[in-house]
């Protein structure tokens, strides 16, 4: 059965694998997934695993009734392979999450599906060359 | 990320639309049921809006043989409009581009219209989306399926809010833009609202109440947020030709342009500019003029970030200086320049899609019918709708006779 870019992506993350798509033609990054590149138009996408680093491009904190969950984040991330995508930086209040602030990627789980998730990357910590 | 930069290609589409400027005009214009129609639904609200508007032109519905129209909720929203209506159009457009598509209909219908493939063309919109008992809650979890954005869902966005409030937070931090400037957007458009009767919410408005509103997405407040009302608006667009002949005083289209750069808040290149800089920029390259010359702005205002976006990307003042442009009562009345003179999104009526709204708001000043907020000086006015989440732009240059 033919999959697509979507069920491949997500097919990833359920085996606790964070990958983006790379053009094998003009080798720019596409997140999110597609069938085409979107620079391009070349249909040879190649699966890599994505570095995870990335910085907070802009962040809001949602509010939520206390008994729903309270409030919670939810931002937009550049990936240092310079794609955007949005997720929730988790760990810290969601307020106290910045613009610019360096993050990392791990794969959480929701509803018994993975799901890209990140935390605030300390100065020490170096990229552990993929997220998975 | 870097600035979207527009190709010199997608602003030669203004020259090849040149000789449609002022080649047709809004003859007829009308709302209906703004504010709360409690047992209205979505058809008798457009319908009623409908048989206004046609009758405000001085024809009848048999008159009209071309239709552009579009619906949140239902995907074929033109056959049950022409089935209820009774016309029989040759021209019929269904473009759905969220809250600009009654800006975006301008044009092709434009088109239409100069090739003699109709002769009048209804744009038209109703939504009981406060009154109706399927309500948003019920559309959203419908969406889902019909429309899926797996890529944001999983993180539980509200939208659209969350996604301004996104964006209102980079404009923030890349421009020191502050919350009371976004506040300013708000009480501006409420002290409009407050001179026009039909406006949903006319109590007074400071900053402050703006500012200690419940949060919902920060930095937006309940009171950064559009209304949630029910209402119908359409018009009727003829060729300049025969609108000299019909009762009202014809209001000129001289430029209108849609861009789109992407569906996704998350696919926005860049969340401080939008696409609004390619459909303004070819909107007034068709109209051959420039923000200096606009007797006033009818923005798509759902969120208080979009009035400071569109007012830079349309050219009122450079990328960054929104804020301090709306400061001090800038676009309230008395102010630099009118903007929202109806109340807006934020204060007059917004069900679902306002486009509609600003294109009849920005007739009734042309005209010279706005009552107590009737401008001095209104000949030529830039209508600004938005879809999506800061997806999809369009612009219409308006103008009265005398701007031909």
């Amino acid at each position: 059965m033919h999959m697509t870019a979507q069920t491949h992506y997500q097919a990833e993350l359920d085996a606790g694998r964070f990958r983006i798509q790379q053009c094998g033609a003009c080798s720019r990054h596409i997140f999110p997934p597609r069938e085409l590149c979107p620079h391009c138009g070349a249909g040879a996408l190649r699966w890599t695993p994505a570095r995870g680093t990335g910085a907070v491009y802009s962040t809001s904190t949602v509010s939520r009734k206390p008994d729903a969950g309270g409030n919670y984040n939810v931002a937009l991330i550049d990936l240092d392979e310079g794609v955007r995508m949005m997720s929730r930086v988790e760990g810290v209040p969601p307020e106290s999450v910045q613009i610019g602030q360096r993050v990392h990627a791990y794969v959480g789980s929701k509803d018994g599906r993975g799901l890209v998730l990140f935390a605030p990357l300390r100065e020490a910590q170096q990229p552990t060359g993929g997220a998975a | 990320m870097s600035r979207p930069n527009i190709p010199t290609s997608r602003l030669d589409a203004a020259a090849v639309n040149r000789p449609l400027r002022g080649s047709a005009a809004i003859v007829g214009a009308a709302t209906y049921g703004c504010g709360e129609a409690p047992g209205m639904d979505d058809m008798a609200l457009l319908a009623r809006a409908a048989q206004a508007a046609v009758a405000d032109a001085g024809l009848t519905m048999q008159d009209i043989d071309g239709i552009a129209t579009c619906s949140v909720g239902a995907t074929m929203w033109a056959l049950p409009v022409i089935e209820h209506l009774g016309i029989n159009p040759t021209y019929v457009d269904s473009t759905m581009l969220g809250g600009s598509s009654f800006i975006a209909h301008l044009l092709p219908a434009m088109r239409a219209l100069e090739a003699g493939q109709c002769k009048a063309v209804l744009v038209c919109y109703g939504s009981a989306q406060r009154s109706a008992t399927f309500g948003r809650k019920e559309v959203q979890s419908v969406r889902r399926f019909l429309d899926p954005q797996p890529y944001e869902f999983p993180y539980e966005p509200v939208l659209p809010v969350t996604a301004y409030a996104l964006a209102a937070a980079r404009h923030m931090h890349e421009f020191g833009t502050t919350r009371e400037q976004l506040a300013e957007v708000a009480v501006a458009a409420r002290a409009w609202a407050q001179k026009n009767p039909e406006a949903f919410m006319r109590d007074p408005l400071s900053i402050d109440e703006v500012l200690a509103a419940r949060m919902i997405a920060s930095p937006l407040t309940v009171r950064d947020c559009c209304l949630v009302t029910d209402g119908g608006g359409a018009i009727v667009l003829t060729r300049a030709t025969q609108a000299r002949d019909l009762k009202q005083q014809p209001v000129y289209v001289l430029g209108n342009a849609t861009a789109v750069w992407h569906r996704q808040i998350s696919c926005m290149p860049d969340l401080t500019t939008t696409s609004a800089v390619q459909s303004g920029a070819q909107a007034f390259a068709m109209a051959g003029l420039k923000p200096a010359d606009m007797d006033m702005a009818q923005v798509y205002d759902a969120f208080t970030i979009n009035t400071i976006l569109f007012l830079e990307d349309l050219g009122f003042c450079a990328k960054g200086e929104g804020g301090a442009f709306v400061q001090g009562g800038g676009i309230a009345p008395g102010g630099r320049l009118a903007v929202n003179t109806n109340g807006g999104g934020l204060s007059c009526v917004h069900p679902g899609m306002y486009g509609i709204f600003a294109l009849i708001e920005a007739v009734r000043q042309l005209r010279g019918e706005a009552g107590a907020r009737q401008l001095p000086r209104a000949r030529t006015a830039v209508v600004h709708g938005n879809g999506g989440t800061l997806s999809s732009q369009a612009t219409a240059i308006l103008g009265t006779a005398e701007t031909l």
